[in-house]
């Protein structure tokens, strides 16, 4: 066993480094730095240069125009960019919605759809979660009901990140009240234009307005975007949940959550000396380092897994459990480091445009990605679900 | 990044594997412990013997097989699951990877091809009660007189002293450094006092009063680097066999949870021990990830391996302790008793953080270095 990247995956590495040096905006790499909140138009500026660069599509093979890149690529790529500063992509189309197209689609849906996500002409959202089906997906109530040619859907969306922006939404509904809760779903995509959909925002406890609700009063949508048949929604939605899943680790996150607390902890004076020499203080941050380490570890057992041919498995759910306490871990220390400057609350200097003096703008963040971080062990199946899958699929409980 | 075996490894595993099955279950286990002295006349070390094993981890220079981490790894893990009583790791790879670093080739004709072939066994005697985990901050002092050393001081903790045909002890020199000696068990002057441990190994403190050695005794006047690798072989080792047990405790756990009913139900249909189960499968599988980490550091330059090889045996020295707790409490009462075979495990992975070093003392380490990583 060996644990070393081959000389053309540092090669690959130093390139991606290279580019993210020169092509990373000074202005957006800051703001992600500092913890403010990006403008769409900061996630198109960047999304065009990616798409530019072909790498937009970091997981699509090469016939649809993707960097045909493995696993180990995409991981490096991945910790490339958080090393970087540079903004996560909006994953809803690129990394969501497409691969189901490319699964369950049909080639005039694959023609139409997925240049225009590969050129950022579509902003995509997730319609999945509803008031009454959180981490119990399957029992949602969204109905749509068949008329001519197309589905009237009614009923109501909630959590839907950067809704906002978005034009398609690619919605669960039942189709079939009558059939087993999971065979009466069926998949849609929704142009968001349509009469009778109305975004309201949510405003979460850290103040920011990330999701939303998304209502559905008699919203006709055509048949022909219906992905997959009547009734294999569920099919779509699981497959989808695995691609989620997938990198959820956030281990380049982590990596540069450390590093910024490391570098906090050293700055930051107490009693006279640095923060990350005050022993309690210090014993957390070793324990969190050696926990990454670990983490990191098993992440590369499953990439090389993958690589070598293997699915991502129920083995994604161990990194998401591991991974979220992890990050929420980091930015528990991150705030606690910087003490009575953690107090302080600028949401106009986050959230909009208003500019803050220096000496606020580097502590802003703390506090509110520390409330912001509590969705990772909520999203994408909270983290006792990711348990209930690991005891059934792996311990066969 | 390769985490896949090579097809001799899996055959080691293999034969291992099945080896440990076959001859070591719990019942002969206990047989095994129950007799009075084994050592290398012992037929499961004879048979370790015949497969290679004892070659295995050393390097061709010295007559060994050339084994790497990944070898050392998968075959203590395997002895790990079935917590296999004989002394592969304390009584063979530890001194005898210090005799292939120190020794002389008259002093390896006399000592280490012995071992190699399975004709002794040795000992390595590196602590002190007042030193704790510390190599360095030892009392015990060797002092050259003419044409001999003269020894004094006192070991504890030298596992298999009582199997032993000689010890490799370290002593501090008139020159500062830490100097290392093999001093044969009948040896006038040396004295032991042998126990079993919590977890049902053989160890000793021994005691040198005076011990007059030829000078032919001496392994090195200046044993620090050397020792220093050793002991993180140690190390890696013995993360790689509390990851057999480890695998053993959740293993035995699962299956007594899918066995045993209670409230009409079996034990695995509630959610709180599922989700226990499923944590103690984490910690099993992170615990995994450090111990591969540990196996593939051994080569790198002394202040990386120390600082990732701390990183693991403090992580899987905690991980062994949780899995212990809860295995014990997810059998029950039944987990309480001797005859219960996860109890065993559940010593061993508990009394496993104390061999060379524990969890805090590893901690230091790595916090050491978090600076500069």
């Amino acid at each position: 066993m060996n644990l070393t990247f081959t000389t053309e995956e540092q090669r690959f590495r130093a390139e991606v480094r290279e580019f993210l040096a020169d092509s990373l905006p000074d202005d957006i790499r800051k703001r992600v730095r500092l913890g403010r909140h990006l403008r769409a138009d900061d996630h198109l500026r960047w999304q065009n240069i990616l798409s530019r660069q072909g790498w937009l599509a970091a997981n699509w093979p090469v016939e649809h125009g993707g960097p045909g890149w493995g696993p180990v690529q995409r991981h490096i790529f991945d910790e490339e960019c958080a090393a970087a500063h540079a903004p996560t992509v909006v994953p809803f189309g690129v990394n969501m919605v497409a691969p189901v197209i490319m699964k369950f689609g049909t080639a005039e849906q694959q023609a139409r759809y997925l240049p225009r996500i590969l050129d950022n002409q579509d902003w995509w959202c997730q319609g999945y979660s509803e008031p009454g089906a959180g981490s119990d997906l399957a029992s949602l109530n969204t109905r749509a009901v068949r008329e001519d040619d197309h589905y009237i859907v009614n009923g109501q969306k909630t959590w839907t990140t950067l809704g906002q922006h978005a034009n398609m939404l690619f919605c669960l509904v039942r189709t079939d009240p009558a059939a087993k809760k999971q065979a009466g779903i069926s998949f849609l995509l929704i142009d968001m234009q349509t009469p009778g959909i109305t975004v309201r925002p949510i405003v979460t406890l850290d103040g920011a307005h990330e999701v939303n609700e998304v209502f559905l009063d008699n919203v006709r949508v055509p048949v022909e975007n219906r992905v997959g048949e009547e009734g294999q929604g569920w099919t779509c939605a699981k497959f989808l949940l695995t691609h989620e899943r997938t990198g959820i680790a956030g281990l380049g996150h982590a990596k540069q959550a450390l590093v910024h607390l490391k570098s906090l902890a050293s700055r930051i004076q107490h009693r006279g000396k640095p923060l990350l020499e005050q022993p309690s203080f210090r014993q957390r941050v070793v324990k969190a380092e050696i926990e990454l380490m670990a983490l990191e570890v098993t992440n590369l057992r499953v990439i090389a897994a993958a690589r070598d041919g293997g699915a991502p498995g129920a083995e994604s759910s161990l990194l998401k459990v591991r991974g979220s306490e992890l990050r929420q871990e980091l930015s528990e220390l991150t705030r606690r480091a910087l003490g009575p400057a953690a107090v302080a609350f600028f949401p106009e200097f986050l959230y909009q445009d208003e500019p803050l003096d220096e000496a606020y703008a580097a502590s802003a963040a703390a506090s509110a990605q520390y409330f912001n971080r509590r969705k990772l062990s909520i999203y994408g199946g909270a983290n006792e679900i990711q348990k209930g899958i690991v005891a059934k699929t792996i311990l066969g409980m | 990044m390769d985490f896949a075996l090579t097809d001799e490894q899996r055959m080691l595993d293999e034969t291992l594997t099945r080896l440990v099955a076959d001859k070591v279950s719990f019942e002969q286990r206990r047989h095994m412990l129950n007799a009075s002295k084994a050592g290398a006349d012992d037929p499961l070390w004879q048979s370790f013997a015949e497969l290679g094993l004892l070659h295995m981890p050393f390097d061709e220079s010295v007559g060994g097989l050339n084994g790497d981490g990944t070898d050392l790894m998968i075959i203590l893990q395997a002895l790990g699951r079935g917590l296999v009583p004989q002394p592969y790791l304390f009584g063979l790879v530890l001194p005898g990877q210090l005799l292939a670093l120190t020794a002389s080739a008259e002093q390896r004709t006399r000592w280490l091809d012995p071992l190699l072939s399975g004709e002794h066994q040795l000992a390595l005697a590196w602590q002190e009660v007042a030193a704790r985990y510390d190599a360095k901050g030892i009392t015990t002092t060797a002092r050259r007189e003419d044409d001999h050393w003269r020894l004094t001081g006192q070991k504890t903790l030298v596992m298999n002293l009582e199997s032993a045909a000689a010890i490799l002890v370290t002593a501090k020199l008139d020159s500062g450094k830490l100097g290392l000696f093999v001093v044969p068990t009948d040896s006038i002057g040396v004295s032991g006092f042998n126990y079993r441990t919590m977890d049902e190994q053989s160890a000793g403190d021994l005691t040198l009063e005076d011990v007059v050695l030829g000078v032919e005794h001496c392994l090195s006047e200046d044993v620090e680097s050397a020792l220093d690798e050793v002991l993180a072989l140690g190390r890696a080792g013995l993360c790689a066999q509390a990851l057999g047990a480890m695998e053993s405790a959740c293993d035995q756990t699962l299956e007594y949870l899918k066995d045993r009913k209670q409230f009409g139900v079996p034990l695995a249909t509630f959610q709180a021990l599922q989700h226990r189960m499923v944590d103690m499968h984490l910690h099993l599988e992170q615990s995994r990830s450090m111990t591969i980490l540990a196996a593939t550091s051994l080569t790198l330059d002394s202040t990386d391996r120390d600082y990732k090889i701390a990183a693991a045996k403090a992580y899987c020295g905690e991980s062994a302790r949780f899995i212990a707790e809860q295995a014990i409490q997810l059998h029950g009462a039944m987990g309480m008793t001797d005859e219960c075979n996860v109890a065993s495990v559940a010593r061993h992975l508990v009394m496993f953080d104390h061999y060379l070093g524990d969890c805090d003392f590893h901690l230091e380490t790595v916090s050491d270095r978090i600076d500069a990583a």
